[in-house]
């Protein structure tokens, strides 16, 4: 920490930018990520913009963003550094290259690279979730500390300035408890219709507002409907207006057969449901589909 | 100040200790919450909650706990509503417009909208002028519309005050008590999980390899190992029909959430009616059966059992021996023993709420097997209980 008695101004520094919207919560969020200077957790439904979060973070400090997206096969040591002993194996056996030198078969991983880094980095570990359950729990010490050593060159990398780490989760696996507590939790609410308004804005700008408006309602309609096994979201959306607005419709009507409910419905079953409950009017078909 | 706000976290389950108590002092500290209620409420979210499943309890405490710092409030409140009162008597005559916007809202809802707006005004420390502007003009006519319209516009985020964002309740959705998609269920049947390297061996044991090289003096010498494969397989019993059939929709979810998962080494389901006799069923319509002997025959101790079923019938189908429709001379509640007592691991999953699981047919069947209730956090207490050992 350079400066031990910051004052509160010196950490408002996250206040989204121009492409990407925030809200109070969510900067209350950020900004205590910053000061207090630990992970910043980012979880909610799959298209609500959590990876972008970070992007936006680093555009708005000026920093460099590093990204690691976790698999299921990756592990902590992943993110940290490699070494690679099949090809120093390979080398030794049939000669190139100074086996000796350990270093030169040390990769670095993304959290190496944000520790080494010579100015402060945004580091973002994308859905962490995926990987195994003891994932996130073999990063709490580097995490905390901002240092580790390299066990075979006795090495120690530690952090210049402590990178700013963003960590998404889908949810798809429970977090452990002990790395909850280190972080700091922000849950991206799903969007209402006026900000997906704006939302649909920035990705259709030329679209008809009657017809954005009616699109939105009917999706947000789909989405209340109880019996719907997949939701459809934010990115459905604005592929379903794509279409609509190729097709040069200029308005969609929800009691209606909605057209290409391909696009906003994956599953289906949920498209058969849907045609259970819907009351057969007389105009009601107009063979979109 | 924050300390008996921790303790009514606590109260209602949210984990918070010293390490989140030190970050918030941290944080209040350096001023993050800008000395405000508002910003307390955020930056308290931030970094008391780890799970969205605890936003809810979390709105609960701060309304309980802050709510009564806003108390002072009401003495200005009623001078509020009484100047208002007396303006209403010497205001002067409304334009047939104004007439007009007004009758569109009755007066109940507009004091409801006004006290919304003297509740906001209480927390908020910059808001002077905000409410007198526009709710307190609101039971004349333009204001009031413009200041309700106000309200909606506002909602989504930056401009809602703490405290009705946390009345608005709106993360009650996320709660571990309640059910809802397919997708949480699945996360939920997650924890039911177990690896184990068994089958061919074709993946690379770098260790060994390096190992095995080593002591053979540098010459090469691959070693493979069998790879890490899920192990545990499962067995599901639905009761469909009848008592169940308010359930229908919870439990196809289940189901699919079922099959979808792909961390089992097997799945089984069989369906029964009411409870299980001689038979099981394939199929939803209760065609293709099978005995429960060759089942039982075909699973053995280490399939983790799991019934879904409301186990609520009357007490002669649990207590009757024999019947036209029974195989065996054998009770309804003996055989659900048999199935009990054949697998290490059983649980069932009861859709019906613990309040109602006295006094019926559900306490008896409760003796023969650990019942849950079938919510995202009875299906996870389920998985825990289903992924330890026998007698654990």
């Amino acid at each position: 920490m350079p400066d031990p008695t910051p004052t509160p101004q010196a950490f408002r520094r996250f206040a989204g930018t121009p492409s990407y919207l925030t809200n109070d919560a969510l900067e209350a969020a950020v900004n205590a990520a910053l000061a207090l200077e630990r992970p910043l957790l980012v979880k909610g439904e799959p298209g609500t913009g959590k990876t972008l979060l970070a992007e936006a973070i680093a555009e708005s400090l000026g920093a460099p963003l590093l990204r690691w997206h976790v698999k299921s096969t990756t592990r902590a040591q992943d993110g940290l550094y490699v070494y690679d002993t099949v090809q120093r194996l390979y080398d030794s056996r049939f000669g190139g290259g100074d086996v000796q030198d350990i270093r030169k078969y040390i990769k670095l991983g993304p959290l190496g690279h944000a520790f080494k880094a010579p100015a402060r980095a945004v580091l973002l570990i994308d859905e962490v979730d995926k990987a195994d359950l003891e994932f996130p729990n073999d990063l709490l010490h580097e995490l905390d500390r901002m240092r580790f050593q390299i066990v075979e060159t006795g090495e120690e990398v530690a952090a210049r300035e402590r990178p700013v780490v963003v960590i998404t989760s889908n949810n798809e696996k429970e977090l452990p408890d002990a790395f909850l507590r280190r972080c700091v939790f922000h849950f991206i609410d799903f969007p209402d219709p006026a900000l997906m308004e704006r939302i649909v804005a920035v990705h259709h700008p030329r679209l008809g507002p009657d017809l954005v408006r009616q699109a939105i309602s009917a999706f947000f309609a789909l989405r209340q409907h109880p019996r719907l096994r997949k939701r459809p979201s934010t990115s459905e959306l604005i592929d379903w207006l794509t279409v609509l607005h190729a097709a040069g419709l200029t308005g969609v009507r929800l009691d209606q057969d909605l057209p290409f409910l391909g696009t906003l419905l994956k599953k289906e079953q949920d498209v058969a449901n849907l045609k259970d409950v819907k009351p057969q009017g007389g105009a009601a078909r107009r063979g979109w589909n | 100040m924050f300390v008996p706000f921790l303790y009514a976290l606590r109260a209602r389950g949210v984990p918070v200790g010293a390490q989140e108590a030190l970050a918030l002092a941290q944080a209040l500290a350096r001023g993050l919450h800008e000395s405000g209620l508002d910003g307390f409420y955020h930056l308290g979210r931030a970094l008391l909650v780890h799970s969205e499943a605890h936003l809810d309890a979390f709105d609960e405490a701060f309304l309980a706990t802050f709510k009564g710092v806003v108390a002072d409030g009401r003495k200005l409140k009623d001078e509020l509503l009484e100047w208002l009162a007396q303006a209403a008597a010497g205001v002067r005559p409304l334009t047939q417009d104004e007439l007009d916007a007004l009758e569109r809202h009755d007066p109940d809802e507009l004091w409801r909208l006004l006290e919304e707006r003297m509740r906001e005004q209480d927390e908020r420390h910059d808001g002077g002028t905000y409410w007198i502007g526009t709710g307190g003009a609101s039971p004349f006519g333009h204001s009031g519309q413009v200041g309700r319209e106000g309200i909606r516009l506002g909602g989504p985020g930056g401009h809602r005050s703490a405290l009705a964002s946390a009345d608005a309740r709106r993360y009650r959705g996320y709660r571990k008590d309640l059910v809802l998609d397919v997708r949480q269920l699945g996360v939920a049947l997650r924890k039911l999980r177990r690896f184990s390297r068994e089958g061919e061996p074709d993946e690379l044991d770098l260790e060994g390899t390096i190992d095995a090289t080593a002591k053979n003096a540098g010459e090469l010498e691959v070693k493979v190992r069998p790879p890490r494969r899920p192990s545990v397989r499962v067995l599901l019993l639905l009761d469909v029909g009848g008592s169940m059939d308010p359930y229908a929709h919870l439990v196809s979810r289940l189901f699919s959430a079922a099959s979808k998962a792909t961390h089992w080494k097997e799945l089984k389901v069989y369906r029964f009616h009411n409870c299980v006799y001689g038979r099981l069923w394939k199929d939803d319509d209760l065609t293709d059966s099978v005995p429960v002997s060759q089942v039982l025959a075909e699973h053995g101790r280490h399939h983790k059992l799991i019934v879904v079923g409301d186990a609520l019938m009357g007490p002669y189908e649990l207590l009757q021996r024999g019947g036209p429709s029974r195989d065996e001379l054998l009770t309804g509640l003996e055989w659900l023993e048999r199935l009990a007592g054949h697998f290490d691991r059983a649980a069932w999953l009861n859709p019906e709420p613990p309040g109602l699981w006295r006094h019926n047919t559900i306490e008896a069947i409760a003796r023969v097997f650990r019942m849950f209730p079938l919510t995202l956090g009875g299906l996870e207490e389920a998985m825990d209980h289903l992924v330890r050992g026998r007698g654990a």
